[in-house]
């Protein structure tokens, strides 16, 4: 889709904003082919289908596409009626509205009633960066990790989401997704393959094994590869499933790493941080843990990429949190 | 408006059966809160003719087959009254009625509010007010996604509608023409801090729901006589290209004299004494 004619050609508007957007691309597209391939898929936003591309989906299937409107809660029980009648509702809206605004709509009418909804909260994070503080999610990894029966996935891109999505369309149960603005540099091939629960393991590190989720994999992957070539032993964990978390594969590392370094786009307390450090206290493992992410605070706004850098959240940012802790 | 259709004969004896087992669904929510020592009575008794009137002379339901397809279904907005609607599921066989016996005990599947995951024939669990129309919505869109014919019904107290997300569903269900969804508003002028009108007023409340693109009705919520031919027509219009609701004139705490409208009785207990006497007013009543 094009801008108007005589603009300069960096200019958009919001019907083109998907082109810089492959992971909503995916979204969008890869429901409709869920669709197309027979499963009971019906989709909806609330008012945001270009900007999550679920117009993408729209498009291929118009029946079984429903828009709310701006009424995110209404959005979320009535997706778990529909998953009463035997469809499979993914609802899609920014993280903040989603697990925020409709945090109790998501613990009773659909986790308690284990209707497999799927909610999808897109944008998370600080990724919507100078629109501020209402529209950050700092905080909606530990509201849906502490709702008993909901699965919590944080693809790191295009391709992990796509398969994220089709890994988890045969669960019975709820399933929270917290992607990015769609605009994750790749990690993964296209056609990938993700198992829910089990962690992708990006090397070994006997010094250091960073854990990280949704956007965070890339630049941990980055900060590695910078320590590795300056002879330090570091591994990656891409934590896609927040929950249920793969504790054996967290375990491992906590075994033979000296130190561990979460990293999340979130508030350190109660995401993957807590989540880890609850599971290495439990077991008494003798592991250094430093959580990396935002602490406890509310985020600055300013232009997502200045926020990364601000935060540490980038791959050089991440490198300089880790080699700080490394020799603390 | 008010249905006045004349009943045909064949229908005073369903008229005469339904208050009948309104008059049972009172007669076990002083049981079962007898159990508990605890409950809500007088949002029970409040809607004891339309849960009747609904289960008995209205919704599609097969018995024994809580999870048959094309059911009717049914949504307690209002979930704090499950006591008065448990028996009634009973009835059709969807439990022993036996399980009642241990309403609120460690670990019974009955409690204060209805659990879709535990009692067969709820079809939706509540207890968290204002949801229940959002899920009621979700109910029609997928009856009608899939060509099934069934009616959903949502109860909602009037005191719920103070509730945002009863307005969301109340757009959402008009933009999406759902003509196979009714709401019954149970107005008995009451919620847990006094008289709505001095909580927080709602009124006029037809005008609102008809401003909100739906098909309004008014109703004496204890006629039966009333209540049966409006309810029929509505679930039998399958033409209707949006949703209806009907407002449902109740009187909070009706059949026990000293709960009438005394707003106290939303919660309580009464002393086996108490209990005796409340017992003989409803059956003396009859």
């Amino acid at each position: 889709m094009s801008v108007a004619p005589g603009l300069q050609p960096e200019s958009w508007h919001l019907l083109s904003l998907l082109e810089q957007a492959p992971g909503l691309q995916a979204l969008g597209d890869t429901l409709a082919d869920l669709a197309d391939e027979g499963h009971p898929v019906v989709v909806g936003t609330a008012d945001l289908k270009y900007s999550n591309g679920l117009v993408r989906f729209q498009e291929r299937h118009p029946d079984k596409y429903l828009q709310f409107g701006i009424s995110e809660q209404h959005m979320v029980s009535t997706a778990a009626g529909l998953a009463t009648t035997g469809l499979r509702p993914y609802v899609a809206t920014f993280a903040s509205f989603m697990a925020l605004l409709a945090c109790e709509q998501i613990r009773t009418d659909v986790a308690y009633t284990r209707q497999p909804v799927r909610l999808i909260g897109h944008h998370a994070g600080i990724t919507l960066g100078f629109y501020g503080t209402s529209h950050h999610a700092t905080e909606d990894l530990a509201i849906t990790r502490s709702i008993a029966g909901l699965t919590v996935v944080a693809p790191a891109d295009t391709a992990a989401l796509a398969a994220a999505l089709r890994a988890s369309v045969d669960l019975p149960g709820p399933v929270y997704f917290r992607i990015g603005r769609g605009r994750d540099p790749d990690v993964y091939p296209a056609g990938t393959t993700l198992e829910i629960g089990k962690a992708v393991e990006h090397g070994t590190g006997s010094d250091l094994t960073l854990i990280a989720t949704g956007s965070m994999v890339h630049p941990a992957l980055g900060a590695a590869a910078a320590l590795n070539a300056d002879g330090y032993d570091v591994g990656v964990l891409d934590m896609h499933t927040v929950k249920p978390l793969d504790e054996e594969a967290v375990l491992a590392a906590a075994r033979r790493s000296r130190l561990l370094m979460t990293v999340e786009e979130h508030n350190v307390l109660g995401g993957l941080g807590g989540a880890v450090a609850e599971l290495i206290s439990e077991h008494g493992i003798p592991v250094r843990l430093h959580r990396h992410g935002i602490r406890d605070q509310y985020s600055l706004i300013g232009p997502p990429t200045h926020l990364y850098r601000h935060y540490r959240l980038d791959a050089p940012g991440v490198e300089a949190e880790a080699r700080e802790a490394l020799l603390a | 408006m008010t249905a006045q259709t004349p009943v045909a004969p064949a229908d005073r004896e369903l008229i005469e059966h339904i208050e009948e087992r309104a008059l049972f669904a009172r007669l076990e929510t002083v049981r079962l809160i007898s159990i508990a020592k605890t409950g809500h009575y007088a949002s029970g008794f409040s809607c004891a003719e339309i849960l009747a009137t609904l289960y008995y002379g209205v919704m599609r339901l097969r018995r024994g087959e809580p999870d048959w397809p094309d059911r009717d279904r049914f949504l307690f907005g209002k979930g704090h009254a499950a006591a008065t609607l448990y028996p009634l599921l009973a009835d059709w066989g969807f439990f022993d009625a036996a399980e009642l016996d241990e309403y609120t005990r460690l670990g019974n599947a009955f409690g204060d509010h209805p659990d879709m995951t535990r009692i067969p024939g709820i079809d939706f669990s509540s207890g968290s007010l204002g949801h229940a129309l959002s899920a009621g919505t979700g109910m029609a869109m997928g009856g009608r996604l899939q060509g099934r014919s069934y009616t959903t019904f949502v109860l909602l107290g009037d005191g719920e509608l103070h509730e945002g997300q009863v307005w969301e569903a109340a757009l959402g269900a008009a933009h999406h023409r759902l003509g196979r969804l009714v709401a019954i508003v149970d107005r008995n002028d009451h919620s847990l801090d006094g008289r709505i009108d001095g909580v927080t007023g709602i009124e006029p409340l037809l005008e609102k729901w008809r401003a909100f693109g739906w098909q309004t009705h008014e109703v004496d919520g204890h006629d039966v006589a009333s209540l049966l031919p409006l309810l029929r027509s509505l679930a039998e219009d399958t033409g209707r290209d949006r949703p209806a609701v009907v407002v449902a004139n109740t009187v909070k705490g009706k059949g026990i004299s000293y709960m009438e409208s005394e707003f106290g009785w939303h919660l309580g207990w009464l002393a086996e004494r108490d209990e005796a006497n409340a017992l003989a007013e409803l059956r003396g009543a009859r």
